[in-house]
Formats: structure tokens, sequence, C-alpha cells
């Protein structure tokens, strides 16, 4: 059986995409080379750190280790789709005045995944906060200044 | 990798027609947490990956008075975010609860976990002491297997060519039961066990003596290991220290381990003891209420 091309069907940050990518290729590599969004960022390439996570149907994933095929008739959310007309999203200025991020690389992993815990949970401990976020790695911050950031917006909601 | 093709049957007979016509060049996706990452790794060269999320008998979850019935692709935070499997089957959430971090527990399965037969999958050993059996499906019919007969190596299982794993029945406790799962890793959180240990308890009618026992022991042999000798020693015998210890003393001569990168075998051993003492005591109090 050769290897073929999959038409998939998507949303994504709220925007119906319809593209063609290889049957083996991943979500992350979909995104980027396909949808041109290259917010997302690939990082270990095997679920360790968190770089590519995006959103799928209102849960985090690693966009590594999913297959592009696998979000046919899925949302997808991704670190492009958080700021909006108004301005940044809460969390984004937060890393800002934290000072949440210094080479920036693991920073749209970790905003989406943020965002996942706070869409759900508006109020998380700094325990549930750093459990949330411990599929994703820092190797600049020592993650205080991040959890700080994310403390900031839960309890501004 | 080699370029592999994506089908996502939508019938169990569709998939295992597929993965007969191409035996080991074709592997069942669940979440692919460990697939994709396999499949990089050039472990497997596929010419197909076989998506079974699209399979209704495979994403069913289903508690009844019967019991739990897992799908093979039910991901793991369906399991820790159910209400009744959380208070009815508290140690088969314990193993679901800690595998990988919270993007992978979004699509890693519980089916998945035993499928890629890791002596340290999380999964495992909690379905082992909870006296799950595995649902197969082939190409020659159905079978059941006691899940602490289905792994039978490193990554090896009992799937013949063309069998699919479809779900995990798990028995309905009986009253005095109890179970937990705990494993050792030098982190907090994403890690893969140095040691662990299942353990569940059936208690009499007084609560002060052991019915039965089961115990399961991670990553201390070439696959999860129901330490049958450690759990019959506890049969009939009254809840104490000395009968935990010498449980303990006899899982940790049942356990096997080798010394690699993440411990030695004396260390292993050593957790084994402790954690089964550990376990032993959680799984009584659970069954206590």
């Amino acid at each position: 059986m050769a290897n073929t091309n999959i038409h998939i069907t998507t949303t994504i940050n709220g925007q119906p995409y319809e593209f063609l990518a290889p049957s083996y290729m991943s979500l992350l590599d979909a995104l980027r080379e396909i949808v041109g969004l290259t917010g997302t960022k690939e990082g270990c390439l095997d679920g360790n750190c968190g770089a590519c996570t995006v959103n799928v149907d209102g849960r985090i994933v690693d966009s590594c280790l999913v297959l592009a095929a696998e979000i046919d008739g899925c949302e997808v959310e991704t670190v492009e789709g958080m700021a909006s007309s108004e301005g940044l999203h809460p969390l984004q200025k937060a890393f800002l005045e934290e000072a949440a991020l210094q080479c920036g690389i693991c920073t749209p992993g970790f905003l989406v995944a943020a965002k996942g815990l706070l869409d759900n949970e508006p109020n998380p401990s700094e325990h549930r906060i750093r459990h949330w976020l411990a599929g994703n790695l820092c190797r600049c911050t020592g993650y205080d200044k991040i959890v700080k950031a994310v403390q900031k917006v839960s309890s501004e909601g | 990798m080699h370029p592999f093709n994506y089908v996502a049957p939508v019938t169990v007979k569709e998939a295992i027609d597929i993965l007969e016509k191409h035996g080991d060049r074709a592997r069942p996706l669940a979440g692919g947490t460990d697939l994709l990452v396999q499949a990089r790794g050039n472990k497997w060269d596929l010419d197909a990956v076989v998506d079974v999320k699209k399979i209704p008998e495979a994403m069913q979850l289903d508690v009844s008075n019967n019991g739990l019935t897992i799908g093979a692709g039910v991901p793991c935070y369906q399991i820790y975010d159910h209400e009744k499997i959380k208070s009815d089957y508290p140690g088969i959430v314990d193993g679901a609860f800690i595998i990988g971090g919270i993007q992978i527990q979004s699509r890693a399965a519980i089916g998945g976990n035993l499928c890629n037969a890791a002596p340290s999958g999380d999964a495992i050993c909690p379905l082992i002491v909870y006296d799950a059996t595995a649902n197969i499906a082939g190409p020659s019919g159905n079978r059941d297997v006691s899940v602490e007969d289905f792994c039978v190596g490193p990554g090896k299982t009992v799937l013949k060519n063309g069998e699919l794993l479809v779900s995990i029945s798990v028995p309905k406790p009986p009253s005095g039961f109890g179970a937990a799962y705990e494993r050792f890793i030098p982190r907090n959180e994403m890690d893969i066990a140095v040691a662990a240990v299942a353990v569940s308890v059936t208690l009499d009618n007084s609560g002060t003596n052991f019915e039965s026992v089961r115990i399961a022991l991670a990553s201390v042999g070439p696959t999860p290991i129901f330490a049958t000798k450690a759990s019959n020693s506890l049969k009939g015998k009254s809840i104490n220290e000395s009968s935990i210890s010498e449980a303990a003393a006899i899982a940790k001569d049942e356990s096997s381990p080798i010394s690699d990168m993440r411990g030695t075998i004396e260390h292993r051993k050593q957790l084994i003891e402790v954690i089964t003492k550990r376990m032993l005591n959680e799984a009584v109090k659970r069954a206590r209420g």
C-alpha cells in the first residue's frame, strides 16, 4: 500500500481549512508547512517537551504525536488564535509583564497549555498549575516566572 | 521514518482484515504517543497504521453492575475524569493519572499502554491486580486473555498476526476490596518508573483478615510481573505488620530487575519491598473506606 495524501477538513482558530497532507505527516508539520502557522514550535519530537502543544477539541495535545490525518473534523487551536483584534490574550500579557520567557521557543506551548487549564479551571492552585504544566519544558526561566504569570491571570479571573 | 498509509476503519472486522494483510508492517494506532515515536525511531517499518478511534467497541467506556469495560483506544484522561471510575476503581485511576503529562494523557490509551508492553507500563499492573481481561479479536475469532498473561517480553504481547486488542474488561470489585498503585521516580512528574507496585486486597467481613490479595510489580523484569507467591502468602492471614512485611520480602524475591540508567538491581529490589508494604497498607485503607 503506497502512502497517499489525506484530505483533511478542519477548523483552526475558528477558521475553516481544507488541505491535503501526506498520510504520515504530523499535525505539527501540517500546521507549519501546509497551513503556514509557524507559531507552534518543534522541540523534542517525542512528547517530552510540550513546545508543540496545541488544543484539539478542547484538550491540549503534543502536535508532534498526532497525525494530521487524525484531526479531520476536529477543532484545532494554536497560539495564533490567542490574541484578538482587541490585543493580546491576558496570558500573553502576563507572560510579558512577568518576564515569563527568555529565548521564547517554549512559550507558544506554555501559552496554549496554560489556556487549556484556565479555560476549564479559572482558579487553579499553584500545585495544580505546576502539575498541569509538567509536560512543558523550559530551559531559561526556571518555571517560577511562568507559574506566576499564570497565577496572575487566574487571580484576575 | 518509513512513509506509512493511514487507515481509520469503523469496524473491528475491517481493522483485522487490514492488520492481517500487512502482518508486521502494520500497527494499530490508539493515542500514538508511543507508536509515532517508535515509527520515527525506526523501531517499525510500517506500511500502514490502523487508527482504532473510529471503531465504537474500541472507544467504549462503560461502568455497569458487571464491571468496567475500557475500549482499547480510550485515553487516560477519560478514565480519571470519570466520577464512577474514580470512586469504584481508584487503583486504575492511580495508573492513568501518572502516564506522561496532560498532553500525553489527552491521547495515550490504557489499551495502548498494555499493547506497548513496556515492563514499566503504568496502566498494566493496576489492571493485573483488578484481575482484568484483554478482549482480543482476530481472523480466527475472538479470545480473552488475562492481562497478567498478555505481555510476554519487553514490547512483546500474545497478539498474533491480524489480532487486535478491542477492549479490556475489569470485573466489579467485591465488597471489602481496595487497590492502589504507586511508582518510584526521581522527578515529580513525567518519568518512567524505576520500580512500581500495584496491590489489591479483599478483606473478610471482619475487616481484620486478608481474604485474597493480588500484587503486581513494574520495571523489575522483562514484563510487568504478577507476584503470585507474595500474593498467596497473605491469603487468610490477619492484617498486621509482620504479615505485610513478610509478603513484601517475598515480592522482593519475585522481582528480577536489571541495572540500567534508571536504577541498579539492589535499588530496585529495595524499592519493591518498600512500595509493596506501602501499597498493601494503602489498599487496606481503601478497602476499609
